[in-house]
């Protein structure tokens, strides 16, 4: 078991390694340097050296990675060009907000995607199962800016109930920040929401079916105990790690919501900070997801491994 | 001659066999709906050029934001284009775009997957490994600064989208031909001493291939979804194309005042994407595969 | 006449088709369990014999439906009751055995909670009653340790220590029925024989009434004392155990009870054309029509009924069964072989086989450290004959398809060599060996489903070997193909068939014939007849037999079922955990077991006869590998003699029979040791 869990915080700090990598070569083979993609057509003389200088352009590459790669473990990201200031500084904030609308979107969407595959499953090919199912296959193909528009449309423009654009400045504080979030936090939800209960649904659906679960009901269990006690611990296992995928997956969705909100996070730090081609904020941005991605994996990966019953007497065994 | 006729046999029964998985596909009501909608959008895709009563692209300033009326029956944008011109004109580039991007990712996806399920041992962990790390970086990052860097033309876009949205196949063409290898028949294959390539292709690739082609069309989907978001950000197609990610991107800001030019495009994309994951899912029953627990990586 | 627990009355249950069809897979089934009686249900796969039995409890599979008529168990109406009312019913009043008990138990719950959740529900026991209750079920199941047992979870229990625990949970509630599907199904011979005498004491220890379902029975003998035999969804005959298997009165009984192999008998089992109809498939007339040698023109049209005899007390559904009653020769019908003395031609050695599955580790590798002292098999050595049919017998573990795999050359022999045509040595790597010595070795497996692609017609299945060794094609392939299905007794319509379109017997043909396509000198069989119903099992057997008289060819067989072993082996040899513990020619290892595994086994063997009883000789204890060293069979030996097996590696002894063992008790003391028993 600690072997097991040492293996897998080993392998995602391989996937971060190769990651770096990635987005190191990436970065480099593509055609111009930092300074010269940034500076465009102002990239000569004393400006363009004074930005190699900067960012240390001037040294090989492979010495330049390690430097780079030594002060990121550190916690140092490095200089952003277009926000004149360090990198870190201009991150925090920004990984703040997003956090924020993330984790309620995350709050809000795992207990109903479990509401709605449970319920889905138990009564499977009913009238409940049959409307959710269908809301589920509408919620999980509209893109995120299309929810987010009609969103903004309807509720926002039509009915007037909530603000549709967030205005607020990028150092906001959470408690101003709340009610803006509702609306992007919903459409956020909805696909994460609709993909996750399918999962559970089918898992659900699985176990059901399975020889323990008939076997209970031929023992004599009351329903409700033997989906309590038989059927979910059973089914939601295997849909951890599946549901940690969606919702590393579905990062990519914030970023399309916060630009269609003009909400102020990484995501809409993305936009801007490859419309301005700052380089080196997009390494940044590249290594802060992929970390988010490997740690919910990993995550996911440990609690599936404590909750095991199997994984469990290993431990006692060795 | 005889080998001939063997031929046409052959070709007869994949014939044959598109028409049974089709024929299953639409005799439920929601692979028929999928089918009607897709093979609707395929149709005006190639029609609506002749079909368009309008210029895509002729601006009028006179005519700007005009309420659907008989003569425009969407109504006009804010630079006085026919929305309903610019709206059936508007699935054309995604489509090829995302057809193509998916044939892409389906050929070295799929390759790549039945290599690796093959060879297993290091060579698989290491390759996995760094499919992984791809898969870890969010495809709109990455897109973005290829996009970016490497500009909107179809020759990057293809590529681009067939390699992100492969790295999906892989997986599932590797755990598929993992499965397959284990079984008895390739046992017995390889015990009479067939040579691996004749293995491969007489064995594996028939055992893979339709669990490899429901992934790809699944993928087609989700790439459709991608590039519109692309366009949506201002990096997809570029104007004045008609495309409905642009489209509602720019008509957006305006809204408040001419909804009908946001509505129009969001029907056509929307209806577009709901059709292909019909078709998808039909076509996932048709031939026996449940995709329902695999995660949309 | 005692009192009647259990009335099913006139009960059919179906499904419906995909077009919209109902199709009965049980059809107007009418019987009664008696108090304390215990009722053997028989019948092959497909049968609806467990959906009889899950009926008895008021439970209907997802996707069936009762059709009609009614299960009364006391006064309660069982299918018309609901949910809450059945609760009180199902575990209290009646209880079910499942078959995998390994599935059956849920993972994430520890075997003592599970029996406790019966407890809690159907009796009114505190938490101290109920965890003495809980040892008390446990020890009367015979596990060891009651207290640890209660702990683990189902996963950490061999299938025997699962299959108990399932029964001990069905007794918790004291039911007065049990229902039993398949309970031994699936399990090693020896732990099948203890848990069916586990049973037998249940029921005359609680005097609980039993309905036993099983497809074998040779366990429905063991335990009935009223058989039903099922068919095709139909009752076809129910009676006295007893008379039912001296004297079966329905021709598919007879049938069924000639094509199972005995250890009694040498020679080949009778066999019975083709098999039974699936649901939905059947015209009119007798659903045994096509495949009876009594069947007349009457049995086409009309349907018989289920008529009782009151002098036999036995129900038949039959037109002809007086001409079954009047035969009074109960000589079993059996081909019989003949057991030719093979002339001493080697055609393959093994010589020192060993193979290890355990991978070198890395770390290992780097240390250069040898860790594999204890290979999965050891020390193999075994001269084939051309012509002759070898069996390896064992229970799951001895390493006997371990064996058949290196010799087709997809495992690496780990030392030792294996020796094709006493000329050369066959390579390890199967890339190394030439194109005729993979011809000379075909292989036929265990599971046509697995063996056969599934998206290959049978044409390109046989076309495959035909193209790669002989190159042939066109006019040429396609006559050569007509050629092997004939062959194998297939029409030449089936070229076109996918194997989904085949039964399991027919797909086994094909296997078989693609593995005769390659005009091969060995075929390897891999348990090939494990996975088909009794009737068809006999099929192959026969099938097998009459092509090997034909072309000449050596098998090699594995199985772990003595009995096919017996009906179709010239020699065999005794596996247990990759070691060897006799060899022999097939009638004297039968005949006089001498080494104690061989006794063991044999004596756990269950013949449909109620006057054979199966002899347990020693404990089923499951061993995971081979001890160090020793005696590979010192951890379950009767006739352990004490550190001498435990430490030195036994001698072979060959006895005045041609057997040869690897015993540390000499070969003359053991057979009388055992002649005295």
């Amino acid at each position: 078991m600690f072997f097991l869990i040492i293996k897998r915080i080993l392998l995602g700090l391989i996937t971060l390694f190769i990651v770096s990598l990635i987005t190191f070569v990436g970065t480099e083979v593509l055609p111009g340097d930092a300074c010269t993609t940034y500076l465009e057509r102002e990239a000569y003389g004393a400006a363009l050296e004074a930005c190699y200088k900067r960012l240390g352009l001037d040294i090989p590459a492979h010495e330049r990675y390690l430097s780079w790669a030594y002060n990121v473990i550190q916690g140092d990201f490095g200089y952003s060009l277009s926000g004149q200031m360090p990198i870190n500084e201009v991150l925090g904030p920004r990984v703040k907000n997003s956090m924020v609308l993330a984790s309620a979107a995350i709050i809000i969407g795992i207990p109903l995607a479990l509401i709605l595959g449970i319920i889905t499953a138990l009564w499977r090919d009913k009238l409940p199962d049959i409307t959710i199912s269908t809301v589920t296959i509408f919620a999980m193909t509209i893109p995120e800016f299309i929810s987010a528009t009609l969103l903004i449309l309807v509720v926002a423009i039509w009915l007037e109930w909530l603000p549709g654009i967030v205005i607020v400045p990028t150092d906001v504080t959470v408690k101003e920040l709340l009610p803006n979030i509702i609306l992007p936090v919903i459409a956020i939800a909805m696909i994460m929401t609709a993909h996750m209960a399918r999962m559970v649904r089918s898992s659900v659906i699985q176990v059901m079916a399975s020889d323990y679960v008939q076997m209970a009901i031929l023992k004599g269990v009351p329903y409700w105990k033997m989906v309590f006690k038989h059927v979910l611990p059973n089914a939601l296992l295997p849909a951890i790690n599946v549901v940690a995928l969606t919702i590393a997956w579905l990062l990519g969705g914030v970023v399309v919501t916060e630009v269609v909100f003009n909400y102020p996070g990484l995501g809409r730090l993305v936009i801007e900070s490859i419309s301005n081609r700052d380089l080196p904020t997009v390494q940044a941005l590249a290594i802060i997801l992929a970390s988010i991605y490997v740690s919910i994996n990993l995550i996911a990966d440990l609690l599936t491994l404590m909750l095991n019953p199997r994984l469990k007497t290993l431990q006692i065994r060795k | 001659m005889e080998i001939n006729k063997a031929k046409v046999n052959k070709k007869k029964s994949i014939f044959k066999k598109i028409s049974e998985v089709l024929l299953t596909m639409a005799s439920k009501p929601s692979g028929f709906i999928g089918l009607s909608i897709l093979v609707f959008h395929i149709l005006l895709a190639f029609l609506s050029p002749f079909l368009a009563p309008y210029d895509f692209k002729a601006i009028d300033p006179s005519l700007m934001l005009q309420a659907p009326s008989s003569e425009y029956w969407f109504g006009t944008d804010s630079l006085g284009r026919d929305v309903f011109t610019r709206t059936i004109m508007g699935g054309r580039t995604a489509l090829t775009i995302t057809f193509f991007g998916s044939l892409i990712a389906l050929l070295w996806g799929g390759l790549l997957g039945i290599f690796c399920g093959l060879v297993g041992g290091k060579i698989d962990d290491v390759v996995m490994r760094v499919v992984d790390a791809f898969l870890s970086i969010p495809w709109i990052l990455a897109m973005l600064l290829i996009v970016s860097l490497l500009g909107t033309s179809t020759q990057v876009l293809i590529p681009a989208l067939g390699f992100f949205y492969g790295k999906g196949i892989v997986r599932v063409a590797r755990a598929a031909t993992h499965d397959v290898i284990a079984k008895d028949f390739i046992v017995s294959a390889r015990a009479r001493g067939h040579s691996n390539l004749s293995i491969i292709w007489n064995e594996i690739i028939p055992n893979v291939r339709d669990a490899i082609l429901v992934e790809g069309a699944m993928r087609w989907s989700w790439m459709l979804l991608g590039f519109s978001s692309l366009s949506f950000l201002g990096f997809g197609v570029s104007p004045p194309t008609p495309d409905w990610g642009l489209m509602i991107s720019n008509a957006r800001g305006l809204m408040s005042f001419a909804y009908w030019a946001v509505i129009a495009p969001i029907v056509g994309l929307s209806s577009l994407i709901i059709g292909i994951n019909l078709t998808a899912d039909a076509f996932a029953k048709a031939l026996g595969i449940d995709r329902s627990t695999k995660a949309p990586v | 006449m005692s009192e009647i627990i259990q009335k099913v009355k006139n009960l059919s249950v179906g499904f419906k088709s995909q077009k919209g069809h109902e199709i009965s897979i049980l059809k107007n089934i009418t019987t009664n369990i008696k108090k304390g009686e215990t009722v053997g249900i028989v019948g092959e796969s497909g049968s609806g014999k467990s959906t009889l039995a899950l009926a008895m409890m008021g439970y209907v599979k997802q996707g069936l439906f009762k059709m009609g008529g009614e299960c009364i168990f006391n006064s309660f109406n069982l299918l018309n009751m609901n949910n809450r009312e059945l609760e009180k019913i199902r575990g209290r009043k009646i209880a079910m055995i499942p078959q995998n008990a390994g599935q059956a138990l849920t993972p994430n719950l520890k075997i003592g909670y599970q029996i406790d959740e019966a407890l809690k529900l159907h009796t009114n026991f505190n938490k101290n009653e109920r965890e003495k209750k809980i040892s008390e079920l446990l020890n009367k199941v015979r596990l060891p340790s009651p207290e640890t047992i209660a702990l683990r979870y189902p996963h950490e229990l061999s299938g025997g220590q699962q299959q108990r625990v399932a029964v001990g949970m069905a007794l918790a509630g004291n039911p007065d029925l049990l229902l039993l599907d398949e309970p031994t199904t699936g399990l090693d011979v020896t732990t099948q024989a203890h848990v069916l005498e586990l049973l037998n004491f249940i029921a005359k220890d609680t005097g609980t009434s039993m309905v036993y379902v099983s497809h074998d029975l040779g366990a429905i003998a063991q335990v009935s004392d009223r058989i039903i035999v099922m068919y095709s969804g139909e009752i076809v005959l129910e009676g006295p155990a007893r008379d039912i298997l001296k004297r079966p009165i329905h021709p598919y009984t007879y049938g069924l009870l000639n094509s199972i192999p005995k250890l009694s008998l040498a020679g080949l089992p009778g066999s019975m054309p083709g098999s039974q109809p699936q649901p939905g498939t059947k015209k009119e007339g007798c659903s045994f029509y096509d495949r009876c040698n009594l069947a007349e023109e009457k049995c086409k049209k009309n349907s018989p009924d289920l008529e009782y005899i009151n002098e036999l007390k036995t129900s038949v559904r039959c037109f002809n069964y007086k001409k079954l009653l009047k035969d009074k020769s109960k000589k079993q019908l059996s081909t019989s072989r003949n057991e030719k003395n093979i002339k001493i031609n080697e055609i393959l050695n093994l010589t020192d086989v060993s193979i290890s599955y355990a991978k070198q580790k890395l770390l290992d590798q780097i240390l250069n450290k040898i860790t594999d002292t204890n290979p999965t098999v050891k020390d193999i050595n075994i001269d084939i004959n051309k012509g002759e049919t070898i069996a390896l017998v064992g229970e799951s573990g001895s390493g006997k398809s371990t064996i058949l795999k290196s010799i087709a050359g997809l495992l690496r022999t780990k030392e030792g060599n294996i020796k094709f045509n006493q000329d050369r040595i066959l390579s390890n790597d199967l890339k190394k060996r030439n194109s005729s010595d993979l011809r000379a070795i075909q292989l036929i497996f265990q599971n046509p489903d697995e063996s056969l692609n599934p998206n290959h017609t049978v044409e390109e299945i046989l076309a495959q070997p035909l193209k790669l060794y002989f190159g042939l094609s066109g006019e040429k392939l396609k006559n050569n193909i007509i050629d092997l299905l004939e062959k194998v007794r297939l029409g030449k319509f089936y070229m076109t068939r996918y194997p989904r379109q085949l039964s399991g017997g027919e797909k086994q043909r094909v296997a078989v014939a693609r593995a005769f396509a390659a005009k091969p000198d060995i075929i390897l069989c891999d348990e090939v007849t494990s996975a088909l119903d009794v009737s068809v099992q006999a099929a192959v057997l026969n099938l097998l037999q009459k092509l090997k008289e034909d072309f000449g060819t050596t098998y090699i067989f594995v199985s772990h079922d003595l009995a096919v072993v017996r009906a179709i082996s010239d020699r065999v040899a005794v596996l247990y955990q990759g070691r060897l513990c006799e060899i022999g020619p097939s009638k004297n290892v039968y005949k006089f077991p001498s080494h104690p595994y061989t006794e063991v086994l044999l004596g756990a063997v269950l013949e449909p006869d109620p006057d054979i009883k199966p002899k347990l000789v020693a404990e089923d204890i499951v061993e995971d590998k081979p001890p160090e060293k020793g005696c590979c069979f010192q951890g379950r030996c009767p006739r352990i003699l004490g550190d001498k097996c435990k430490n030195e590696t036994p001698p072979w002894q060959i006895g005045d029979n041609g057997n040869a063992i690897r015993c540390h008790i000499n070969i003359k003391e053991l057979e009388n040791i055992q002649n005295g028993n």
